[in-house]
């Protein structure tokens, strides 16, 4: 009988209790540590949560054998705080805009010189990777260069200090969409979803995951190194300090993120939705909201809906990625 | 050498030949477009210098030895002649006298002699199949100018279609027809050249 | 062995014979001769092991030379004008972390107004990034530069930018030697990294360094670019002996030992400069002309020994500082401080705009006889500037400038120069 377990509220559950091949590579000593301690992130930073769950299950899954391009960000600029580095494998960051197409050099490099199973991993966060990256990712897909990108989306310009991105949700509130006029926070009607983007190039592999499950975040990596080719995996990262939630909540929220479906949860092979995570404790999306001040201008002062008509709105995506994905199940109905 | 055509037509094509024509026979050569955007139709100017010793100069050939016209339409709608010295050599491809295409006063103006139309478009056509007369004009001016031999003319389309050598033969072929064409016109009278259309 | 070929494929040979690693590409007149060139030998194989990349934008095209160079690879790529000024970050980029990667640089006028045609404008807006740029006068030369550049990148850590004027050298014929492959193999051994990323010994490249170091860093680039001047001069001596034909170095003089007036240029024009001194000389006028072939580092001191001896000098020159002047003449006349000599500026060739023999001479007699302004438009058309000057102080809607200027001058496809 297989017993499965799942991670609740903020606290890490089974590892102990699950067979040695089916316990994470964080919960290993032996993990490669590719991100170390003394970096200087933010209390309850997902994107450092993130970025060491990813490299290092892809360091396990290439035996310790890859490079890391990462842009320029939060990411970049906590990690390689001059004179220190806290990045224990082959790292290189080179500008803002650039990093897939630096990545897809390295790869042609390590190819002409013999060395193709040495992989490569571009990284950036959402700014990096939709925005001034686009082009050069969108190039990247469009050869089937062999670089598996990872965005850390925390949904904004986190780094210098939360301005609005093609990533912003609708609603939050940023530096550059305040929370302010008949229609306060970021615009409805834009943005960019980049996993169907990617999935748009016919890459061999696109996934989403977020730091709430580690285990899925690690096996969709895992997964992502046994293809060649362009592969493309976007990670939900809360940012405490931009999305203004309590620094103990980072995967309580990103949970959240999940299981109202406003952030679905899926792989996709060659332009096609193979496989999605069922939301198992569905939740409204007023659950999320108020957890979080980029959108405490939809709530009043005794955290009642001040902007019923914004929520549903957003009510109304998040019911549209469940239908869209397949994210809950059908009930059987009784009688 | 000046070269005037129109896009499509090869005038560049033309240029470059003679250079490397001039180049197997051991002399220096410099070949260059007037350069402008791929587009077929619009006027094309190409230049050739020959010279015994090492081409310096970069400026456009503004005073021509010889002028080559690809395309007898540009002959009403660009000054062609600018520059072109008493001594000139004229090529124009055309199956109507210089006389008919209007051009009668250059027999004034420069020796008649030294003026030529030549059918190049009809024989490229009937040689090679396309309407291309860029290599079988030079066999035409090897004859009226012997600045380089036939022999170096089909060298270098050799050469430069050394990919397609069915290709090359054929206009190789269309070059020695209009070298031999060109000498039969040039043995006639000099005056000739100019009122007597091609056989 | 001697080949009559166009200046593109010239340099594509070469660079084929120098092993690039990876070659990546995005096109631009006119550079895409050369890259089309590199692109079949790498089909054909018989430019071999090397990865040819297509890439999106000019922006990618030198980010994934950064990437290749960062691992290890010898990496080459091409562009001119717009694309230049699309990858600039990158290209700063790239002198900033020292990567040994080499350009070719089409010279095409900066826009707007979009013009194809060859000036320097684009090499003088890469001037201060930090790459080695070294112009060729000939096809010869450009070709032959490639090789002293790949080495002199990989032994100083430090980008080149080959600078070949273009349609002039890009799309012109001529003879030239091409080397063997056993010769280039002599003088330009594989490409040993100073830094790579190599899991087996992993670093960080790329931090941010704060103010602490910053000032130290940007010092060792400028160090490394003085170490280059010194190796720049070896290196074309080592060609020379080689290969048996003066090509690079630091500068180039032409007759100008005794020279009463020396003109300096850069690029193809000094061969239409050559004849025009060539046939004053005759006349009996005591000039002379010196070729700088590097513009980056500037070689301050062979400079000024070639000129100090002169009465004037005169420095033509494809690119403008708007609002100031000269950009070539700027960094002669700061060579000359001190010096009783006087730095006449000729602005020429901008755009594309023929340079004849004769223009030139008119300018070197005035030059001779002491009668040339300190600023000079070469052929300047007054008539069509007035013009628009004109428009302009009767209307405020004047329109665009550019396109009243070419309604004026009529149809242009029938100029001949």
């Amino acid at each position: 009988m297989a017993v499965r377990f799942y991670q609740v509220g903020s606290f890490a559950v089974g590892n102990r209790l699950a067979n040695r091949s089916d316990r994470t590579v964080q919960s290993d000593a032996e993990r490669a540590n590719s991100l170390t301690s003394g970096h200087r992130a933010c209390q309850g930073c997902g994107e450092a949560l993130g970025a060491r769950y990813a490299l290092d299950a892809a360091m396990r899954a290439t035996g310790g054998q890859m490079v890391a391009v990462n842009a320029t960000g939060c990411l970049e600029v906590f990690s390689t705080p001059y004179p220190e580095t806290s990045w224990q494998l082959a790292w290189f960051h080179s500008l803002f805009g650039n990093a897939p197409a630096v990545a897809t050099g390295v790869a042609a490099a390590l190819r002409v010189k013999g060395r193709g199973d040495t992989r490569v991993i571009g990284q950036a966060g959402d700014g990096g990777t939709v925005d001034i990256g686009f082009g050069c990712l969108s190039g990247m897909f469009e050869r089937n260069d062999d670089v598996l990108f990872i965005c850390y989306d925390n949904e904004a310009y986190m780094n210098t200090g939360v301005q609005r991105s093609g990533a912003t949700p609708p609603a939050a509130r940023t530096a550059t969409t305040e929370a302010v006029g008949a229609n306060p926070g970021n615009p409805f009607g834009q943005g960019k979803n980049m996993p169907e983007l990617a999935m748009a190039h016919g890459i061999p592999y696109v996934a989403t995951a977020t730091v709430a499950d580690l285990h899925d975040l690690e096996d969709k990596v895992t997964r992502a190194m046994e293809f060649r080719g362009a592969r493309y995996i976007h990670i939900l990262v809360t940012c405490p300090l931009g999305w203004g939630s309590a620094p103990s909540d980072t995967v309580r929220v990103a949970r959240l993120a999940t299981q109202t479906g406003l952030f679905p949860v899926f792989e996709a092979e060659h332009g096609e939705v193979v496989r999605s995570s069922p939301i198992r404790r569905p939740a409204p999306v007023e659950d999320y909201l108020r957890l979080q001040t980029r959108y405490a201008h939809l709530f009043d002062g005794q955290g009642n809906p001040a902007r019923p008509d914004v929520i549903a709105h957003l009510q109304a995506m998040a019911d549209r990625n469940i239908a869209k994905y397949g994210l809950i199940e059908e009930e059987v109905s009784s009688s | 050498m000046r070269f005037h055509g129109r896009g499509g037509q090869g005038a560049v094509t033309a240029a470059d030949l003679l250079a490397l024509a001039a180049f197997e026979e051991g002399r220096y050569a410099q070949s260059f477009p007037s350069f402008g955007s791929e587009r077929m139709g619009a006027p094309v100017v190409a230049y050739c210098r020959l010279g015994e010793r090492e081409i310096r100069t970069r400026e456009p050939v503004v005073a021509p030895d010889c002028l080559i016209v690809i395309d007898p339409t540009l002959v009403h709608q660009v000054d062609l002649f600018a520059g072109l010295g008493p001594d000139g050599y004229v090529l124009v491809n055309s199956t109507r006298t210089l006389h008919e295409l209007g051009l009668g006063s250059l027999a004034d103006r420069f020796r008649p002699e030294r003026l030529l139309t030549v059918p190049a478009t009809e024989v490229a056509q009937r040689q090679i199949g396309r309407p291309l007369p860029n290599a079988a004009l030079l066999g035409s001016f090897a004859a009226l100018t012997a600045q380089v031999t036939i022999e170096a003319v089909s060298s270098a389309i050799r050469e430069r279609f050394n990919r397609n050598p069915s290709v090359a033969e054929r206009n190789v072929a269309a070059a020695a027809e209009l070298f031999q064409q060109a000498r039969q016109l040039m043995t006639a009278n000099g005056r000739a050249v100019l009122s007597a259309p091609p056989d | 062995m001697l080949r009559q070929i166009e200046g593109s494929r010239a340099v594509a040979e070469t660079v084929a014979l120098c092993r690039p690693e990876v070659v990546c590409a995005y096109p631009i007149s006119p550079q895409t001769h050369i890259i089309e060139a590199l692109g079949e030998l790498v089909k054909t194989g018989e430019l071999t092991p090397c990865e040819f990349i297509n890439v999106e934008s000019e922006f990618a095209a030198m980010s994934v030379a950064i990437g290749a160079s960062a691992a290890g690879a010898r990496a080459f790529t091409a562009t001119a004008s717009q694309g230049l000024l699309f990858m600039m970050e990158a290209v700063y980029n790239a002198s900033g972390l020292g990567f040994p990667i080499v350009m070719t640089l089409a010279n095409r006028a900066v826009g707007a107004p979009i013009n194809i045609w060859n000036d320097h404008s684009d090499a003088m807006a890469a001037r201060d990034a930090g790459w080695v740029q070294l112009f060729a006068e000939t096809v010869q030369e450009a070709a032959d530069l490639h090789i002293q550049a790949f080495r002199l990148a990989e032994e100083v850590s430090v980008p080149v930018m080959v600078c070949m004027d273009g349609f002039i050298l890009t799309h012109a014929t001529e003879r030239v030697d091409l080397p063997t492959q056993e010769q280039v193999d002599a003088f330009l051994p594989p490409y040993v990294p100073r830094q790579v990323l190599d899991p087996a010994d992993p670093y960080s490249i790329g931090s941010m360094v704060g103010p602490e170091a910053f000032e130290e860093v940007r010092y060792l680039a400028h160090a490394r670019q003085l170490t280059a001047l010194g190796r720049i001069g070896e290196l074309g001596a080592e060609f020379a002996e080689a290969f048996g034909r003066d090509s690079g170095g630091l500068v180039h003089p032409y007759r100008s030992a005794d020279a009463d007036v020396v003109v300096v240029a850069m690029g193809s024009v000094l061969g239409t400069i050559k004849d025009v001194i060539d046939t004053q000389r005759a006349a009996g006028h005591r000039i002379g002309a010196l070729g700088i072939t590097s513009f980056r580092p500037f070689p301050i001191d062979a400079v000024r020994n070639a000129l100090k001896g002169a009465r004037r000098v005169v420095v033509v020159e494809k690119a403008i500082s708007v609002g100031f002047g000269g950009v070539l003449s700027t960094d002669v006349a700061m060579t000359l401080s001190g010096l009783p000599v006087p730095v006449a500026t000729v602005v020429a060739g901008l755009g594309g705009r023929t340079i004849t023999k004769t223009s030139l001479g008119d300018v070197f007699e005035a030059a001779l006889g002491d009668q040339l302004a300190p600023l000079t438009f070469l052929d300047l058309n007054r008539g069509l500037v007035e013009r628009e000057l004109e428009r302009m102080a009767l209307h405020r809607r004047s329109g665009p400038t550019a396109e009243n200027m070419l309604r004026d001058l009529g149809v242009t496809g029938s100029r001949i120069g």
